[in-house]
């Protein structure tokens, strides 16, 4: 099977795609079938691995990157449209 | 063959590979330099556009520790001086250093061996001797804690911290796990994560001067750049996927895999301590390289999402291709391609295989730079020149 996203650490609750992905394709990491995206993710842009409430922090690399703005569902794409940065809002 | 070989130098350190380097103090006799690399082809020339015209304590400081740590690296076995006279890091100046350096160092000044062109034959004759004495020289085993690798990152893209830079950072982890020394820079790529490489200092006094570090490259490249300051995290960088300057800086940061890190050392500054070390040094590479190899760097890995052959004329550089694409397109100038973690390839496979090229590396093959001849050598300055 093969894999068509990564997670970076498994500290992760996003994966990132590895080539453009398509609405309703099945996620598949280490060779194992998850579940299907809801919209299409461009490639090394980053997916949900399971739903994420607003103001849940994102991690990637298993450190945060962002803070989530509003629920993210699982296979959504997260990016700067439902993420912002911690960093200017001290 | 998982052995390991090297050649001892008297100071103790272990060189991967045995140059005879033709160092100038001095951009102004940079032809000498190369009339003698061209007569002696085995031998590695090496010019700069420094020695002169800078005043300043950080920049005279660098200036001498750069070309004591060119001539100290242990992949050189022996070096020809070349100098001028009258530059600031003239022959006089550097002879403290010089005779520290732990092999022999044959010195010529322009103005007091007859100009230009005798200078080049007196070189050209010591450059000569020492090929065939260090010719005879053999390797010995050597272990992983005498091993200082430099990890770099240039011409990045959005898959280099994703596929190049996790694979280097699993390698780096290898090595600290055998007891290697391991380092990187680039502060300005480290902006927006200082809490995390602090969190991962060894103590305190590290973590403050991770903070520092970090701190000062945000504020330079504002004083630089103004409001372009927002720019280091750019258009592009976002197109890529990239929604946060920490999300940016993360994947520059992993590649220098997940232990603790042990000290901060300045720019060119031998580390006193084994395992994963910060740099605090630029992040434009050929400065950055300079600076590892001043270091005691004996190898270098590189990676790159757009394409860069640049390697360093004494160390030997691990190309490492985020992508496919440029890996085929550059295949005279990569080693390794990451992109295949796209295709199928486990990070452990691949991460093996970059293990395997090292050992093989370190016993004497050539990365592709060295095989092209594509080493550049350069170094920060701060102010500008007179």
């Amino acid at each position: 099977m093969k894999n068509n996203a990564l997670i970076v650490n498994k500290r992760d609750n996003v994966a990132v795609a590895l080539r453009d992905l398509k609405a309703g394709e099945i996620v598949i990491i280490h060779g194992e079938e998850l579940f299907a995206l809801v919209e299409d993710i461009p490639a090394s842009h980053k997916l949900a691995l399971r739903e994420i409430e607003a103001e849940e922090e994102i991690v990637k690399y298993g450190e945060v990157v962002g803070v989530s703005v509003k629920k993210i569902v699982r296979g959504a794409w997260v990016h700067t449209h439902n993420l912002e940065s911690r960093r200017w809002k001290k | 063959m998982r052995e390991i070989s090297g050649y001892k130098r008297r100071d103790g350190g272990v060189g991967i590979r045995n140059h005879v380097l033709i160092l100038p103090t001095v951009s102004c006799v940079n032809g000498v330099v190369s009339r003698i690399g061209k007569a002696v082809p085995d031998a590695v020339a090496v010019t700069h556009g420094h020695g002169c015209g800078r005043g300043g304590p950080r920049d005279i400081e660098i200036l001498f520790r750069v070309l004591t740590g060119m001539m100290k690296n242990p992949n050189v076995g022996a070096v020809v001086l070349v100098g001028l006279g009258c530059e600031v890091s003239n022959v006089k100046n550097l002879m403290p250093m010089i005779e520290n350096v732990g092999k022999p160092v044959s010195i010529f000044n322009v103005q007091d061996d007859g100009g230009s062109l005798k200078t080049a034959e007196k070189g050209i004759d010591a450059a000569r001797r020492y090929i065939e004495e260090l010719a005879v020289r053999e390797r010995e085993p050597i272990s992983w804690d005498q091993l200082l690798v430099a990890i770099e990152c240039g011409g990045s893209d959005a898959m280099s911290g994703v596929t190049a830079n996790v694979a280097m950072g699993a390698v780096s982890d290898w090595l600290v796990a055998r007891g290697a020394t391991v380092m990187f820079g680039e502060n300005t790529e480290m902006i927006g994560t200082a809490h995390v490489l602090s969190r991962r200092a060894k103590d305190s006094q590290t973590a403050e001067k991770i903070e520092e570090m970090v701190d000062r490259a945000e504020t330079l490249t504002h004083d630089i750049m103004g409001e372009l300051a927002g720019l280091v995290i750019s258009p592009g960088n976002m197109d890529g996927g990239m929604s946060t300057i920490a999300e940016k800086s993360m994947g520059c940061i992993v590649k220098g895999g997940t232990t603790s890190i042990n000290e901060v050392v300045d720019y060119g500054v031998a580390p006193t301590v084994k395992g994963l070390v910060l740099q605090d040094g630029p992040g434009y590479d050929a400065d950055s390289m300079g600076g590892f190899a001043a270091s005691g760097a004996q190898l270098m890995f590189f990676s790159t999402g757009r394409g860069t052959p640049a390697g360093f004329p004494t160390v030997p550089v691990i190309k490492v291709a985020s992508n496919s694409r440029v890996y085929r397109a550059m295949e005279d100038d990569i080693d390794v391609n990451a992109g295949i973690l796209v295709e199928g390839v486990s990070l452990e496979a691949l991460r093996n295989e970059m293990i395997d090229l090292m050992i093989r590396v370190i016993n004497g093959e050539q990365t592709k730079p060295e095989a092209n001849d594509m080493g550049v050598f350069t170094f920060m300055t701060v102010h500008p020149p007179f």
